[in-house]
């Protein structure tokens, strides 16, 4: 045995900058360093030239005024501000409802085989492109409300498309933060004589809730910027929204309209429309994670 | 709460197991148990690890129902009601065979919600305030959380946590505590206390409590079951009752060998 044994190098304790694993191990740190700080240089200039742009056209008539027409100065797009916080609505009253009982579902009664086909579907539809998502709820609603006479392009069809993006992420959230509530407390609440939904709903459901919201606030993050469902769900509209069976304008779908025409206070208004669009994401947020943050213990 | 249905002619007996076999998928985890627990009094059950004693307890409040592959034959009998019966509802059960758990589990509640949540749930008619006071006296906390009712209960100590545990147990009014090694996850003195509450609780509740701990057994406990393994054919492992007897007599003059070596700690 003794024979057999292999030998290491037998070195002093000194530092030896010019050994090669030394070298090796300098040189990947730069490359690393090097990379992540190129990782954040999109999200600097992005946000900071949306920032620039946005605020030099932002005032208040563009939360209050209608967009205008071609190369008059002033208006606003207070419709696509309210048109957006409409379809996002309309979406997370369809979607984190059934999102989460789904997920509820998923984690707390369903067995193994049919939780497994179930999380494959919703992982496979968050990935579906979102233009997908658009033709289908086109499919689902705006033909269906012209069949029915009642309408077509209109914001119930956009929250429709909005909602079929957003419930695969609230759905895997919540799941994943379901199952990480210890089995001990379900125990606890079981042995206690709480039914199963008692149990779901207040002993489960309240430990994993940071967490929910989270999932949601994600959710509703990426369904305020997306552009491509709306294009023939909801279309576009230069008039306040009337009824969620009306055409309806959005800020996603009004920074592509207005950012591709030639008219300059067109271009300026798309500007502010984006940073009022990244503003809104941004206090969604934070309003998410301090209004958790009170309840938990 | 104390009225008891005359089952035998034993009415000390509250919960009598009556050829108990639990199969988990096809295994046989315990075979042929036949134990009365008595009325008013605490009954230890120890044994070697995997010789089925938390599986029993947990068959008494029928906390196994939330495994899947769990299957029981035979009788387990509460004031004389079948508890595997098809007309037993088993969270009703469980509001009347309350259980501590080994690892303090409190909710992520205040500890005033620890105590009421069991109470609500239940359809508790009655002064919450005086409810939870009433518990946490009886579970001997009230003194060191009266002031800080509306703080988590995860803001105590592991002792305390666990004696919110038995508060919040009591607090439903049981019949029976089922105590699944409530001490292994405390220090010395907060054991201690809760051995002590223990003797307390005799008074009013039937205590069953799974120990590895045999002095605690000794020190808490007016009978004492003793539980073995062996190892079956297709390679599982089968607990079953070696002995059963007041628990001066299991320490001082077991009738068994393998009892005898157990206590001695010659094996386990």
């Amino acid at each position: 045995m003794a024979s057999s044994q292999g030998s290491y190098r037998t070195g002093s304790l000194v530092r030896s900058p010019g050994s090669p694993r030394t070298l090796f191990n300098n040189v990947m740190t730069v490359v690393a360093f090097i990379c992540g700080a190129l990782a954040i240089i999109p999200l600097i200039a992005v946000l900071g030239y949306v920032l620039f742009r946005g605020f030099s056209s932002l005032n208040l008539d563009i939360f209050t005024q209608l967009p205008p027409p071609p190369l008059r100065k002033g208006g606003g797009i207070g419709n696509a501000i309210l048109g957006t916080i409409l379809m996002v609505g309309i979406a997370a009253l369809i979607s984190i409802p059934f999102g989460v009982l789904a997920a509820i579902y998923l984690t707390e009664f369903s067995n193994n085989r049919i939780a497994r086909w179930i999380r494959f579907a919703t992982n496979v539809l968050s990935g579906v492109p979102s233009i997908i998502a658009g033709v289908f709820a086109y499919g689902v609603v705006v033909l269906t409300l012209r069949n029915l006479g009642l309408g077509s392009y209109s914001a119930l069809g956009g929250g429709f498309a909005l909602a079929i993006l957003m419930l695969p992420i609230i759905v895997r959230t919540t799941d994943e933060s379901l199952q990480l509530v210890s089995d001990d407390l379900r125990q606890a609440a079981t042995g206690l004589g709480a039914t199963n939904y008692q149990t779901v709903l207040q002993v489960v459901l309240p430990s994993a809730l940071p967490a929910i919201v989270t999932g949601a606030t994600l959710s509703i993050a990426r369904a305020a910027g997306e552009t491509a469902p709306l294009l023939f769900t909801a279309l576009f509209s230069t008039n306040w929204p009337r009824g969620i069976l009306e055409p309806t304008a959005s800020l996603a779908v009004l920074v592509f309209n207005f950012a591709i025409s030639p008219f300059r206070n067109w271009q300026d208004l798309a500007w502010a429309a984006s940073l009022i669009l990244v503003l809104m994401v941004l206090i969604t947020s934070i309003i998410a994670r301090w209004a958790t943050r009170q309840k938990v213990y | 709460m104390s009225t008891h249905i005359d089952t035998a002619n034993d009415t000390r007996t509250i919960l009598r197991t009556e050829g108990l076999n639990v199969y988990y998928g096809t295994f046989l985890a315990l075979k042929n148990i036949w134990l009365d627990i008595e009325k008013n009094k605490a009954t230890a059950f120890i044994g070697p690890s995997g010789c089925g004693k938390s599986t029993l307890l947990r068959c008494y409040n029928r906390l196994n129902d939330l495994i899947d592959s769990f299957r029981a034959e035979g009788k387990i009998t509460y004031q004389g009601k079948n508890l595997y019966g098809s007309d037993i509802d088993p969270v009703e059960v469980r509001r009347r065979i309350g259980m501590v758990f080994q690892r303090p589990n409190p909710f992520p509640k205040s500890i005033f919600d620890n105590i009421a949540f069991g109470a609500k749930i239940n359809g508790y008619k009655g002064n919450m305030d005086e409810l939870v006071e009433r518990s946490l006296k009886q579970a001997a906390l009230w003194d060191e959380v009266k002031d800080k009712l509306k703080q988590s209960g995860f803001s105590l100590s592991g002792g305390q946590q666990q004696r919110l545990c038995i508060a919040r147990a009591i607090a439903v009014q049981p019949d029976v505590i089922l105590m699944d090694e409530p001490c292994s996850a405390l220090d010395p003195i907060s054991t201690l206390r809760v051995e002590e509450l223990i003797h307390q609780l005799k008074e009013h509740y039937t205590i069953v409590i799974v120990t590895h701990n045999m002095q605690q057994a000794a020190r808490v406990s007016d009978k004492t079951a003793f539980f073995n393994v062996e190892p079956t054919e297709k390679g599982g492992r089968m607990g079953y009752l070696v002995e059963y007897e007041d628990t001066q007599k299991i320490f001082n003059d077991p009738q068994q060998q393998a009892t005898k070596e157990y206590i001695s700690g010659r094996f386990g």
